[in-house]
């Protein structure tokens, strides 16, 4: 698998596909893309990379845990539902909008956004297991 | 008051999400589990109290209104269920403080813990169909998770036979409810109620109804599809197999009596009387796979089969008696059986063993625990001044009110047979001298002990309260399992509309 | 239109139940990710299959114009198919550890959660106690 060119083709492709996983996530609202297709495409590139880097320089370059990227990504979805709830008792989930400089943005981008995050983490995570060698139990390693 | 329904869901959700990020901090996981537990409790208090007083509550999700959103709906049975799964949630995350300590090899219990717990809820509450699917599979992916923690290499293997019937059953599921969708032209299920009745082609529906009672019949464990239980509950740690027992199979039971009250009612004498030899057969293996068996857990495991068998019967009978009898069953069962799992943990730390041939000497050397054996055990069998009692007697009664003499000599035959069951493990385990071959384990430190037995002895004092006082139990199933017979009211809580407005387009259905 | 969407619809979940009956976790594995394809794609025939337009409401208007397809079966799928992906992974996962540790992807080999009577008594229980 970890040839050359397969080496330094990730090395350009690697930025590429996360900048463009970047803008399915923000077009998704009214056109094809969002949170999970955008979320999907980012952790292509984040396999590519564990395919030709060790899983150690993979941890090192993401820094968090990634199933700590994925609760974070829970975490901003649920808040994204109690924003409804706390601006007016409206119910779980409902929809907020602001315009900043010309520019609207509500909870279902934090939603989506969420939803980018849990994505990449959850995948990093499985592949990251099967790239890792299985840690044995003591308890049972006996037989 | 709806944010109580969206509470009863995202708080334990939110607290797995945060438990998840104080990774790798073991102990602040378990605070934040406990505080979420007693937390939960509370919402879910607040919640039955609330239902028993103003009746059937609704929210609809993002203001979405009634069809078109996503609905939660809580009326009696599920507010009651939502209760019984928050004891469940606390007696577990206190049981584990000590099963699953510092030093276990299970290192992430809590977050999914409590995923699961809010999956388990959102079954519960949810009034959309499609909803019910996905939590689940947000359960399934929980309670793979709680399953293979630890790694051994059982766990490894009954976990493959758990994840692949449990994928089967839900792929159906969807299925199923891409079938019923393509029918009606609905999710939510209050509004299936109204148009599956309009459907032309009824055998379709009879076709689908039975698709339904596959998915529901392998999450809930009945015959033929039970294989992947007692595979896989006895493999992980014992705070994670109770909640397992208590829990999970009666989530396929509450959806299964959920959709048969509710929306597949068009011809009874077919699919329920599927039901009630499904009901039959499934007490009838679950208790002689369970007397075949010498490991603890391994025939608790089968019990949960026998068990659910009773349960499956009050859905089948349909009549107002036998649903009582079924909510009270289930009611009544999660809390039994859980405490069983607790008390085969309890004895294994305590004595050494859970194997029926290895074990003994209980009863002399832990008299308490004994006796707090004895509470479940002889509730599960239906003794006279215990919970399963009552339980039973409604059962039977509804099966005998219905002419249904044969099932009501099979349930009595059952019962015996868990009685024979649960004397086997009383004569062999607890009063017979321990073998010599077994060693006595180290004794537990006083907090430890305390961990173990508070949730045992608080589970206990449950059964033992519903068995001598059951008039506040059998009123809440009484109005829950008329509520269940008579949907109208769940109908027009939901939609918000007389049934005969709701049958039009679907425009005036707006809360 | 339909009728080849009903025949693929039987040869898919034909197929995919041919390759979980086989003894083979692996195949079992894609045989499950197949059969929940099945189930999409049977969501999506069962909306109707007469729209041909995507169910966009042009700016102005209240409703997607006539000739638009049935939106919700869609966003059911989609749902289906982040649920059914993730349960793959995770099972991908399972199925691989599985394998490392019990050297075997025959589930009829596989006897750790459930041992044959006779092998019981020397391995002792296999119950999860305190290790």
């Amino acid at each position: 698998m970890n040839t050359l060119i397969l080496r330094e083709t990730t090395r350009v492709l690697f930025t590429l596909i996360l900048v463009f996983s970047v803008a399915t996530l923000l077009r998704g609202h009214d056109a094809p893309g969002g949170g999970f297709v955008g979320g999907l495409i980012a952790s292509i590139a984040c396999s590519l990379y564990v395919f030709v880097a060790d899983a150690k320089d993979v941890r090192r370059l993401v820094r968090t845990d990634p199933l700590k990227t994925a609760a974070a990504g829970l975490a901003l979805a649920i808040v994204s539902g109690l924003v409804g709830i706390l601006s007016g008792g409206r119910p779980f989930l409902s929809g907020q909008w602001v315009e900043i400089g010309g520019v609207k943005l509500g909870t279902p981008l934090l939603f989506d956004f969420g939803v980018y995050l849990v994505v990449v983490g959850a995948v990093l995570t499985f592949v990251l297991e099967i790239k890792e060698p299985a840690s044995v139990p003591p308890a049972d390693s006996d037989k | 008051m709806s944010w109580l329904l969206a509470g009863a869901i995202v708080l334990p959700l939110a607290c797995g999400v945060l438990g998840l990020s104080l990774r790798p901090n073991r102990a602040m996981q378990q605070w934040v589990s406990l505080v979420a537990g007693i937390g939960h409790l509370g919402i879910a208090t607040t919640l039955l109290v609330t239902v028993w007083s103003d009746g059937i509550l609704v929210a609809q999700i993002g203001g979405w209104p009634a069809p078109f959103g996503i609905t939660l709906v809580a009326d009696h049975f599920s507010s009651a269920m939502v209760l019984i799964t928050a004891i469940m949630g606390v007696a577990t995350i206190v049981y584990a403080l000590c099963d699953i300590d510092q030093r276990s090899l299970v290192k992430d219990f809590h977050p999914p813990l409590q995923a699961l717990i809010g999956a388990v809820c959102g079954a519960f509450l949810t009034g959309d169909i499609f909803n019910l699917y996905v939590w689940f599979e947000v359960m399934l992916i929980a309670s793979l998770a709680l399953l293979i923690s630890g790694g051994r290499k059982a766990q490894l293997d009954g976990a493959v036979r758990y994840a692949a019937l449990s994928l089967v059953a839900t792929t159906l599921l969807l299925s199923g409810i891409g079938l019923l969708y393509g029918m009606t032209g609905t999710l939510n299920m209050a509004d299936l109620h109204l148009r599956v009745q309009q459907v032309e082609n009824q055998g379709l529906l009879s076709v689908v109804a039975i698709l339904f009672i596959v998915a529901f019949g392998i999450k809930a464990a009945v015959f033929p599809l039970f294989f992947w239980l007692p595979a896989s509950y006895h493999t992980p740690r014992v705070a994670v197999s109770a909640i397992f027992a208590g829990l999970l199979t009666k989530v396929g039971v509450y959806s299964m009596i959920r959709v048969f009250t509710l929306i597949f009612t068009h011809d009874v004498g077919y699919t329920h009387g599927i039901l009630l030899w499904t009901a039959g057969l499934t007490m009838v293996t679950g208790v002689l796979g369970a007397a075949s068996h010498n490991e603890l857990r391994r025939i608790l495991s089968f019990h949960i089969i026998s068990q659910i068998g009773y349960m499956v019967l009050g859905l089948a009978l349909f009549t107002p008696l036998a649903l009582v009898g079924a909510v009270f069953y289930i009611l009544h069962h999660i809390i039994v059986k859980a405490n069983l799992f607790f008390v085969a943990g309890a004895t294994e730390r305590l004595s050494g063993s859970s194997d029926l041939k290895t074990l003994g000497g209980v009863y002399r050397e832990q008299p308490l625990l004994a006796a707090l054996f004895f509470v479940p055990a002889f509730s599960l069998a239906g003794l006279p001044p215990l919970s399963g009692f009552w339980a039973k007697l409604l059962v039977i009664k509804a099966s005998l009110a219905s002419q249904q003499y044969w099932i009501a000599a099979v349930a009595l035959a059952v019962g015996l047979l868990t009685m024979y069951s649960m004397t086997k493990i009383w004569v062999n385990g607890f009063w017979k001298a321990r073998p010599a071959s077994t060693e006595k384990p180290a004794p537990l430190s006083r907090l430890d002990r305390a961990l173990l037995l508070g949730p045992i002895i608080c589970l206990a004092a449950i059964t033992l309260a519903i068995g001598l006082w059951p008039g506040p139990l059998y009123d809440l199933a009484e109005r829950a399992g008329h509520e269940l017979m008579a949907p109208s009211n769940y109908v027009e809580a939901v939609l918000g509309t007389s049934e005969t407005a709701a049958l039009g387009v679907g425009e005036g259905a707006v809360e | 239109m339909e009728a080849v969407i009903a025949v693929l619809v039987g040869v898919l979940m034909a197929s995919s139940v041919y390759l979980m009956l086989r003894r083979n976790l692996v195949r079992f594995v894609l045989g499950l990710a197949l059969i929940s394809h099945t189930a999409n794609l049977l969501i999506f025939s069962s909306g109707g299959l007469q729209g041909t337009f995507p169910p966009l409401i042009s700016p102005g208007e209240l409703e997607p114009g006539p000739g638009a397809a049935n939106a919700l079966p869609q966003a059911l799928m989609l749902t289906a198919i982040v649920i059914s992906f993730s349960v793959f992974a995770f099972l991908l996962v399972l199925a691989f550890r599985t394998y490392q540790r019990l050297e075997t992807v025959d589930p009829d080999s596989m006897r750790s959660a459930e041992p044959v009577p006779a092998e019981a008594g020397m391995d002792g229980p296999a119950s999860g106690g305190p290790q």
